[in-house]
């Protein structure tokens, strides 16, 4: 009996009328947990109702606790029939089981019904005593803590990464089992809700248990997914990457792991303590000796390790296609390349013990993590689903991905890389038929990171951190040090580009030169990775959304003709993708792309395909050429109308050079000495290039620039290609997008952030489409809803979506669905016009924004003052007196926190500061609301704001019914509400949990499904992300502990109201 | 080809001002995309057509489900559907309770009823506010009605506290809540020159003086007692009024609107009273708005010259209004 839950019921409020002779309400709660259920008292005819329930208390084993979700129904008594539902909310207490996190789960919930939708809500207070279990064997995972955030969070610290766990859950569908047909679509929903719960706790507490078992404490990067595999069942899956965390005390936290936010990293490094600085050119002396290839993994003779690319391999009925598509592929260089003859070891250096499988969910690390990144290698294979007949041995979807994961292992070799980072998987499914893929970037990692207890990020070598500060003061002496000036010295910025491969044994066919910032190594001529661009890397200009879009039509099939087909047409989709992003980053006048993703969803008769990443330019990699060009004869008859093109892409080159401002320093040292290619190489690059496009090689090269890459035109068809790259229309003045953490080229944000999430269907009515105007259908689409974007955040211009996150689905044979979820954040155009603002310029930067932002809270300030002295003398109505009251306890606080300010910094004039912690209240306390503001974005951190506090993993599914589609506004109407429904949601169970923020949010899953005729609709959507407590950066001057004191009162605070 | 769904949610509700007066003023989504687009918003981010159709939609679609909350203001301020920066709260509130004066000058002292409701479209076919707009605006005169009806205590203060309105939205609606209550003429042809500010400020002068809500906790509607006395001015008065006829109708016709007060069917006539029996009268002769003040003051003052006169307090709280909404009134 390891674990005591309490729950208590306060009060509910905006009840709906359930008695329409009344005009009231005879609401109860039922409270259940596992098999045991409480019940309030009936509050009889009010809609506002005040239980004040005493605490229902369930004695249950930590197991259940992990699994189970609160369970709480409020009804409508009727004395004469059954009660009526009014709707439910289910707690999931996970975050209460680790000391670290929440300690009370304690707020308003919007009380829901799945057809209904938010229909009140509801004031629950939930607290967990655990006790003490030294068990063994026990099957609890209970304190690992789990982060979606793919990055070591901020306030912690990464003593050891163990690597890659994964789990998955299999059951039947509650929707597809005999009894959904006599109950109603209201129950139907409830059980697949409750069951997708239970399902996501026990994955989660399996997982834990893994990590417990690697000697872990955490995961991070934790990335769940579920498949509706229909009639065969419910799948749920996770990966993650087991770490050890520590906590860092709150006195030193300015500066800890500062590597994802460059905002973060104040000039003050230097009088902090060195051990805690994430910013140390830590391998500065390693560079050297690295820059050879990278021995310790490939001295080993090779064993067996057959060759993953071979004719031979069984291709049964499920044809693995990543296998013949990355045979096709190898012109754009960077994708997997496996040769039989490539000699390679078995296994990694035996100093890594990283498991079976060496991935990282990870997308960012600390500087000097990655060694060389080699490229993205991915995996995909085409299954056909039969039931599960035994939910508690998920052996053939185990088989699966296992079969996956092992190929995106030798690719990962043929690279010459032990280790894949950024690995992420998917599925797309369509009837029977599903899609798996996998994919991620091969890298080499540092060593020591993986030893035991080596990976003490923080502990380094005085004299490298002593470097580091004197080349910092350097900088910061002489203002017009730029700082590239300050890099040089530095290689990590370019040391993950050197290739990981050895250039006499080339896995594929590629043009290398000697890297442009250190001379020392070889570099490819582009890079592709699935990563977050390093935040040590030297770019140049900005970076810029880069998207593939593809439509595949198919022949309707069934079963094994149907998955054959699908098969068959992943390589040409996948290289034709692959094709448009090299031409698309060539056009930008770019050389690597990041946070690459392909998406390929299938559908009854089509195939689509949408890869997007953030082009980037690259200091390291040599400048990209330009598009030449050419038709099928020089002397064409066309050749007026091949030049005009030439022309316009060549103006395009120039234009998007202008706009992602791209002036690589080096340009001007290009000729110096350089070693430059020898023609040999590009010859071979063009060679290459024709060979897999299935074209002769009789190309004129002398006929255009040296460096240029080559399109022939020799039909229509490629005249439209070409005008389908040209018409991506460059973002506004004013904005700019990427869908990576970070945005490569701004990083001086300012506090103004918007999530959103749009969703768009597009019905093809025409049924004879080809390919070319089902291409340009959805290219219009992806591009209008930009557009849109750009319309609706015009006034944060200027400003930046980032994580653009684009989702795309075939719900119905004619319905094309794309799914978007970014956030729009502003940033200081000055402070860009300064190029980069390194440590020399923070100082001056984070004073102006301190002063912005002291500014704007005085506003909020005056506002919430305004309502609350007018309701002074106002106490006819019950929810004002609470008002009154909380507006008490609030002053309270203020006063309370304002005199712990005192004490902790005189000097600190105390008029502002009570005007701040005020107004940090004062967005939640306008006219008599205990509504807290709740930020969300998909990014792991907010601009202008540091994470105290992670409170705990939120992982929330949803199903939402209608049976009056009009009546509700149709489609869009329903499903609007329904998002909005979702994020009201996910912020009501983030502020109780104490927390004003969600962090690497993330819309997983998002099933439209509708039937017009009948009126009906129906909905799924799943989302995760991280619950936190940040404060402005501006209370970071004073000292932490304080700040910290002060927030938990405001968290208790919370709690109470 | 079409688009069977678009929707764009952000976690801060996006709103924009613009389009909320649109969506406010009744314009169907497609006469508002045209508005817009004539109004240069397309310039501002290369927008077409399709992409300010699809941000139409989309906020129109919010304001309408934010409706709900609009009819109780303060559950926008705690509900979790919506986040909505506090003063876009308050500006959508604002908005939202605000009406077009010619369209409440034409239900003015009318009764809210559903009779009058069904007469809208000739109001909005005569005022050219859409008829969407006149509902709105009718539902939320009847609206306030209904909760500050059974409210004690000051009138104004009970709207604004109830609707969170700005004070001067707040007098408004006390304002048209006082004539709809005591339902004084305000549609005959001769009132026809007054607007409806000319009203609200009348109402204010006699919410604040003539009833004792607004100084007391005690609710009644008009200070009928008061006004018992002074009918029997009537005799006195002529004592001092030795001046030219047309000063001997005047100050009759003030006494005797004084007298009819006591009656409630009465009151209704008020402001019509005013016009017939002392305005027009002024203006047939051609009075300044100056001599008028003057004429006024010393006639106020003088009561106070005979010693017979007991009501001195009465005779100034009447004076001090009719002296103000004479003042309001006396235009063209």
């Amino acid at each position: 009996m390891p674990g005591k839950l309490k729950a208590k019921i306060v009060a509910g409020r905006h009840l709906p009328v359930m008695d329409r002779a009344s005009d009231l309400t005879d609401a109860f709660v039922e409270v259940k947990f596992g098999n045991t259920t409480f019940k309030t008292d009936v509050c009889p005819k009010s809609l506002n109702p005040q239980w004040n329930s005493e605490w229902f208390k369930f004695e249950v084993d930590d197991e259940d606790l992990q699994d189970e979700p609160l369970q709480i129904t409020v009804l409508d008594h009727d004395t004469y029939s059954a009660n009526d539902a009014i709707g439910k909310v289910y707690i999931d207490i996970d975050p209460l089981l680790y000391s670290e996190a929440a300690s009370v789960i304690s707020g308003w919930f919007p009380i829901y019904d799945t057809i209904h939708g938010i229909r009140g809500e509801i004031n629950v207070i939930v607290k967990v005593e655990l006790f003490n279990d030294l068990n063994r064997f026990r099957q609890s995972s209970c304190g690992v803590k789990f982060f979606c955030t793919t990055c070591i969070p901020q306030c912690y610290r990464a003593t050891l990464v163990h690597g890659f766990v994964e789990e998955l859950v299999v059951n039947e569908d509650p929707e597809y089992q005999w009894i959904d047909r006599i109950r109603t679509p209201r129950a139907s929903n409830e059980a697949r809700q409750r069951l997708i719960s239970l399902m996501s706790g026990e994955l989660q507490r399996k997982i834990g248990l893994k990590v417990l078992e690697m000697g872990g404490n955490a995961v991070v990067g934790y990335l769940q997914c579920f498949d509706l595999e229909g009639e065969s069942g419910l799948v749920v899956r996770a990966i993650g990457t087991a770490c050890t965390l520590d906590k860092l005390s709150s006195g030193s936290a300015p500066n800890t792991n500062t590597h994802m936010h460059p905002n973060t990293a104040p000039a003050s490094n230097a009088c902090n303590s060195p051990s805690k600085d994430g910013k140390e050119p830590v391998f500065v002396e390693d560079l050297p000796s690295s820059s050879g290839p990278p021995t310790p993994f490939r001295a080993l003779p090779t064993s067996s390790s057959p060759p993953p690319f071979s004719p031979s391999k069984p291709c049964s009925r499920q044809s693995s296609s990543s296998d013949t598509d990355l045979s096709l592929t190898p012109k754009t260089g960077k994708n997997t390349w496996p040769r039989p003859s490539f000699p390679f070891s078995s296994l990694p250096s035996p100093t890594l013990h990283i498991g079976e499988f060496p991935f990282f969910t990870l997308t960012s690390f600390p500087p000097g993590f990655l060694l060389h990144v080699g490229g993205v290698v991915s995996a995909r294979s085409v299954k056909l689903l039969d039931r599960i007949h035994n939910p508690d041995e998920p052996e053939t979807r185990d088989a699966w991905w296992e079969e996956i994961r092992q190929e995106i292992k030798s690719h990962a070799r043929a690279l010459g890389c032990h280790a894949v980072v950024g690995y992420s998987e998917s599925t797309s499914i369509c009837e029977e038929v599903c899609i798996l893929s996998a994919s991620g970037t091969a890298a080499i990692l540092n060593p020591r990171y993986m030893r035991e207890g080596c990976l003490d990020i923080g502990c380094t070598d005085h004299r490298l951190v002593s470097f580091f500060l004197i080349v910092q003061l350097k900088v910061s002496d002489s203002l017009n040090v730029s700082h590239h000036v300050f890099e040089e010295p530095s290689p990590p910025n370019c040391g993950f580009c050197h290739i990981p491969y050895d250039e006499l044994n080339m896995p594929f066919p590629a043009q290398l030169t000697y890297c442009y910032h250190c001379r020392r190594q070889k570099v490819p001529d582009v890079l592709f990775t699935t990563i977050d661009l390093p935040s040590e890397a030297a770019v140049a200009g900005k970076g810029c959304l880069i998207q593939a879009r593809l439509c595949r039509l198919k022949k309707k099939a069934q079963g094994e003709a149907n998955a054959t087909a699908i098969s068959n047409l992943l390589p040409f989709m996948e290289y034709e993708l692959h094709t448009q992003l090299m031409n698309k980053l060539k056009l930008r006048s770019m050389n690597a792309l990041f946070g690459l993703h392909i998406q390929i969803s299938v559908g009854e008769n089509m195939l689509l395909g949408l890869a997007s990443a953030t082009g980037v330019y690259l200091t390291a990699l040599p400048a990209p050429g330009g598009i030449q060009i050419a038709g099928k004869t020089p002397g064409d008859l066309s050749s007026e109308h091949i030049s005009s093109i030439q022309k316009r892409i060549n103006d395009t080159i120039a234009v998007n050079k202008e706009l992602y401002q791209i002036n690589p320093p080096e340009l001007a040292e290009e000729g110096v000495g350089s070693p430059i290619p020898e023609p040999r190489h590009r010859s071979r690059l063009f060679r290459s290039h024709s060979e897999s496009s299935d074209e002769l090689s009789e190309l004129d090269l002398s006929h255009g620039k040296k460096d240029a890459f080559v399109l022939e035109i020799d039909d229509t068809d490629a005249v439209e290609d070409i005008h389908s790259l040209l018409i991506d229309a460059p973002p506004p003045t004013g904005f700019y997008s990427c869908n990576t953490e970070n945005m490569p080229g701004i990083s001086n944000w300012t506090s103004g952030v918007q999530m959103f999430t749009s969703v768009r269907v597009l019905r093809l009515s025409n049924a004879n489409l080809t390919n070319q105007g089902l291409n340009k259908i959805f290219t219009d689409l992806c591009e209008n809803l930009l557009k849109s974007f750009y319309f609706k955040l015009r006034s944060m211009i200027p400003c930046c979506l980032c994580h653009l996150n684009f989702t795309v689905a075939v719900p119905e044979e004619e319905l094309i669905q794309v799914t978007v979820t970014a956030v729009a954040m502003t940033y200081d155009k000055e402070q860009t016009q300064e190029k980069t603002m390194k440590e020399s310029f923070h100082v001056q930067f984070n004073t102006l924004s301190t002063h912005q932002s002291r500014k704007k809270k005085f506003k909020l300030y005056s506002l919430f003052i305004h309502p609350s002295s007018a309701s002074v003398d106002y106490g006819s109505f019950a929810d004002r007196c609470s008002t009154w009251l909380e507006l008490l306890r609030l002053k309270a606080h203020t006063i309370r926190r304002g005199s712990v300010k005192t004490i902790s910094s005189l000097e600190r004039c105390s008029p502002l500061q009570e005007g701040r912690s005020r107004s940090l209240r004062s967005s939640r306390s306008f006219g008599g609301s205990s509504v807290t503001v709740v930020k969300m974005t998909p990014l792991s951190f907010l601009p202008g704001t540091r994470i105290i506090k992670y409170l705990g993993i939120i992982n929330m599914f949803f199903i939402r019914e209608t049976t009056s589609l009009r009546e509700e506004g149709g489609v869009s109407g329903f499903l609007h509400s329904f998002i909005a429904e979702v994020f009201a949601m996910v912020r009501a169970h983030v502020a109780a949990l104490g927390g004003n923020a969600v962090v690497s949010y993330s819309m997983k899953e998002c099933v439209f499904m509708e039937n017009p005729n009948k009126n009906q609709a129906q909905c799924l959507i799943n989302v995760s992300g991280d619950a936190v407590i940040c404060i402005s950066e501006t209370d970071q001057e004073s000292s932490a502990s304080t700040a910290n004191t002060g927030q938990t009162g405001g968290s208790e605070t919370d709690g109470a109201t | 080809m079409s688009v069977e769904l678009d929707v764009f949610v952000g976690n801060t509700t996006i709103m924009d001002e613009e389009v909320y007066q649109l969506w406010l003023d009744g314009y169907t989504v497609n006469d508002a995309v045209k508005v817009r687009m004539e109004g240069g918003v397309m310039d501002e981010c290369e927008a077409s057509k399709d992409v300010l159709l699809s941000d139409t939609m989309d906020q129109y679609r919010t304001f309408q489900m934010c409706e709900r909350l609009l009819h109780s203001p303060a559950k926008l301020a705690n509900q979790l559907l919506f986040q909505i920066p506090p003063h876009r709260q308050i500006m959508l509130i604002e908005r939202y309770y605000a009406f077009d004066d010619t369209f409440v000058r034409e239900v003015l002292g009318k009764k809210l009823s559903k009779g009058t409701k069904k007469d809208l479209d000739d109001i909005s076919a005569k005022t050219s506010v859409t008829l969407k707009s006149c509902r709105r605006q009718f539902d939320n005169f009847k609206r306030v009605f209904k909760v500050v009806e059974e409210l004690k205590g000051p009138l104004v203060e009970n709207i604004r506290q109830h609707f969170l309105l700005s004070d001067k939205l707040a007098r408004d609606y006390a304002a048209i809540v006082f004539f709809a209550n005591n339902r004084f003429e305000t549609g005959k042809r001769k009132l026809q020159y007054l607007s409806f500010q000319d009203f609200a400020f009348c109402a204010g002068q006699l919410i604040s003086n003539w009833t004792v809500g607004a100084v007391d906790n005690m609710v009644e509607d008009m200070d009928e007692h008061a006004f018992q006395t002074l009918p029997s001015l009537r005799g006195k008065t002529k004592v001092f009024i030795e001046m030219e006829g047309s000063f001997k109708n005047l100050s009759r016709g003030l006494i005797n609107i004084a007298a009819k007060l006591t009656n409630t069917k009465d009151v209704r006539d008020f402001f019509i009273d005013l016009v017939e029996k002392f305005i027009e009268p002024c203006r047939s002769d051609r009075w300044s708005a100056a001599d008028m003040k003057l004429y006024l003051t010393h006639y106020t003052n003088s009561a106070h010259i005979l010693d017979t006169f007991k009501h001195q307090v009465v005779w100034d709280r009447y004076m001090g209004v009719v002296k103000s909404c004479i003042f309001k009134m006396y235009h063209d």
